[in-house]
């Protein structure tokens, strides 16, 4: 063969599948022709969760409705927490919901890889869309759920609540994004660290019980700082508690907010999101070996 | 000659296996390996490893899987991978089909791979039978337009039709494999890498699978790795073959040398063997025993198109020799016994001193499979003077009958071939 024709044809490879290996080696092209796969994945996720029930979707409501119901009456009404001009109900109910966003997208990314042994050992796609798919398809329980609050937003606002939403409501989808993308990241270190050591899963089992208490989910960030100040550290630097936080800020006007803040915690998000990125880059092309 | 295009080019593959459990000492090792590559060294696990032979005790944690695999593969070319179990047919597919990476060496290709390595992945059981044509389609890399425009072959192919609209959880395993593959069959990649399908549905299903294979590989001459244990499937469909043992390849070009280097060098074949003292008995001495077709050595594989000879070697020390004759019962692989043949009043009895005895089963009556012979000395037409079971083992090879029609096993434990004529009433 000439040298000629050689470099021609060294040229024109499609891929190589090599034991070298990029820090980040994504192929976006590659992940954009998998699109499809991607739709259908979150069409699957939405379709087959509640398939063989009674109630269907209603899940996707009672669960958080019931969630906030007891939180009124364990800390608000028994704990005593003041929540402001806000029924607690409200206050709650919005925590929760955002809260909940997070932990799903962190459950469900962490268990991508033992979760998809199955399919993972047999085709190759880009593996990147099976957490992605979760994100999504959380995202819209999130929406519904938001519906529902804003149903109750509504009742209590016609009952003569004095709430009222923050002229900063448009940075509320960046605070969903920020949310999403820390669940993503988060869970795809965890689930990178399954792969060998399944002692994470447990430490995720209980470790996301604990973050709720420290991420301001069921109080507000001032009484933290004003009750226990020697903690509130664990609160503050809390990428979570500042989101959780900025919500029932933009939605309840209630709260503290500070662009400071904001740019803390995106920082954060990003930092996150990037040492997930390549740790889930290099798990997921030998993670079948551990498995 | 005209050069051809290399569309996919393995250099150098190899990959290693830790063996044993992965638990307190992969982290230990895992810090190792960090420690050397912090310092910019090499790998150190990766100088030690076995070759992968199972019956080999291991002398150290790792294990190479693949060693330094180097072929080519032209556009158009359909590649048998053929191999004992353990051989690292899989783990190479694997590697192909990008489920893992190889640890040394590379892989370039200049198409999609796509591989039928197990049919069905990612069905789920609560979505209808046409959602999961999508779903699977989908992972399989095509786009929903595509699966669209194919939809109606799938569901025809599959013979699913009437169930297309149930959930696959409600689906007979034989009825979910045919959907699988149906969809399966419908993907156009550039490279198809094809494993032991062969060995789902019913022999119907299997015929149409076989003919949807042949076309995808001869009519529309796309790339085809296939792997299986079917060396008729393998002569037929395939223009060139490796032979892998143990991670390695040891043979490489003609499918047809590939398959008989396969057969030769499998260890299970037995055709003949030697006794010694074990086998010197009071009224006689069993010296060996062989099998093969006629005309052939007994070192070369035994078809089914040829007569097959049992040679008996025995010396009788016994004075009565009349009262002695020898009695085979042959079992198949699974050890149904098949039927017996003996000497008693043939044409080859017995006598004492040295005895050389034949027996011909006839051309075109075994099936392709592996056999075992029993053997039996009996003595006074009742008594067994010597009894060992399975004493011998051969395999016959199916020879090119009926290559290209069907090459699922028919069923049956033999195949004769029965006269048949017009009948003139």
């Amino acid at each position: 063969m000439s040298t000629n024709l050689k470099a021609k044809q060294d040229d024109n490879w499609l891929y190589t599948i090599s034991a070298k290996r990029k820090l980040i080696d994504f192929n976006f092209k590659e992940i954009w022709q998998y699109r499809d796969l991607l739709v259908l994945f979150v069409k699957r996720d939405v379709i087959t969760v509640y398939k063989q029930t009674i109630l269907g979707p209603l899940w996707y409501l009672i669960q958080p409705l019931f969630t906030a119901l007891t939180f009124t009456l364990i800390f608000n009404k028994v704990a005593n927490i003041e929540t402001g001009a806000v029924p607690p109900f409200l206050f709650n109910l919005a925590g929760i919901s955002i809260w909940n966003y997070f932990k799903s997208c962190l459950t469900s990314t962490s268990n991508t890889f033992s979760g998809n042994a199955g399919i993972f050992s047999k085709v190759y796609f880009p593996r990147i869309i099976s957490p992605l798919s979760s994100v999504i398809s959380n995202l819209l329980r999130f929406l519904i759920q938001l519906l529902v609050f804003i149903i109750f937003y509504i009742y209590y606002y016609i009952n003569g609540a004095a709430i009222s939403i923050n002229e900063f409501i448009f940075i509320f989808p960046l605070l969903i994004i920020l949310m999403a993308f820390q669940g993503l990241g988060l869970g795809m270190i965890i689930s990178s660290m399954v792969t060998k050591y399944r002692d994470v899963k447990f430490l995720l089992n209980f470790g996301v019980q604990l973050l709720m208490y420290v991420s301001a989910v069921m109080y507000p960030l001032a009484l933290m700082r004003e009750k226990l100040p020697q903690f509130a550290w664990l609160v503050n630097y809390n990428p979570l508690a500042y989101i959780i936080e900025a919500t029932r800020f933009v939605l309840l006007n209630e709260g503290s907010f500070s662009l400071r803040g904001l740019a803390y915690t995106s920082l954060i998000t990003v930092v996150i999101f990037f040492i997930g990125l390549i740790i889930f880059n290099k798990t997921e092309k030998t993670f079948i070996d551990t498995v | 000659m005209k050069e051809k295009e290399i569309i996919l080019k393995v250099e150098d593959v190899s990959k290693q296996y830790r063996l044993g459990l992965i638990g307190t000492g992969t982290l230990g090792d895992d810090l190792k390996r960090f420690w050397y590559k912090i310092r910019g060294k090499e790998d150190p696990f990766l100088k030690v490893g076995d070759s992968s032979d199972r019956n080999k005790s291991a002398t150290s944690d790792y294990v190479w899987a693949l060693r330094n695999i180097d072929f080519d593969v032209n556009k158009g070319e359909v590649l048998g991978i053929i191999g004992k179990n353990g051989a690292g047919k899989s783990t190479l597919l694997k590697i192909l089909s990008r489920i893992t990476l190889p640890t040394k060496g590379q892989i370039k290709t200049k198409g999609r791979i796509a591989s039928l390595l197990e049919v069905g992945t990612g069905f789920h059981p609560e979505l209808t039978g046409l959602e999961n044509i999508y779903l699977n389609g989908a992972i399989l890399g095509m786009t929903k337009v595509e699966i669209q425009e194919k939809e109606d072959d799938i569901v025809e192919f599959s013979g699913c039709k009437m169930y297309i609209d149930t959930p696959v959880k409600r689906y007979s395993s034989g009825m979910r494999v045919r959907l699988a593959f149906a969809v399966a069959a419908f993907l156009e990649p550039d490279i198809l890498v094809i494993d032991e399908v062969l060995a789902v549905g019913d022999a119907e299903f299997q015929k149409k699978a076989i003919g949807k294979m042949q076309d995808i590989s001869k009519g529309e001459g796309r790339t085809v790795l296939f792997v299986s244990h079917n060396m008729a499937s393998v002569k037929t469909l395939c223009t060139k073959a490796i032979v892998l043992e143990h991670g390695s390849i040891v043979f490489s070009g003609g499918t047809d040398e590939a398959v008989s280097y396969y057969l030769k060098g499998g260890a299970e074949i037995e055709n003949a063997k030697d006794f010694g003292e074990d086998y010197e008995k009071e009224e006689f001495n069993l010296q060996n025993i062989s099998v093969y077709n006629s005309g052939s050595k007994v070192k070369d594989i035994i078809k089914e198109s040829l007569d097959i000879e049992v040679k008996t070697e025995l010396f009788v020390k016994s004075n009565t020799p009349e009262n002695l004759h020898i009695t085979y019962h042959m079992t198949n692989e699974l050890g149904d016994a098949m039927f017996s043949f003996s000497n008693y009043k043939t044409d080859a009895p017995l006598k004492k001193g040295e005895n050389k005895l034949l027996c011909k089963i006839p051309a075109k009556f075994l099936q392709s499979g592996q056999y075992f012979l029993s053997l039996i000395v009996v003595k006074d037409k009742k008594h067994a003077a010597f009894v060992e079971r399975d004493i011998i083992s051969f395999t016959v090879v199916d020879s090119s009958r009926d290559i290209g029609e069907y090459m699922g096993r028919e069923p049956g434990y033999i195949r004769p071939n029965f006269n048949w004529s017009i009948a003139d009433d």
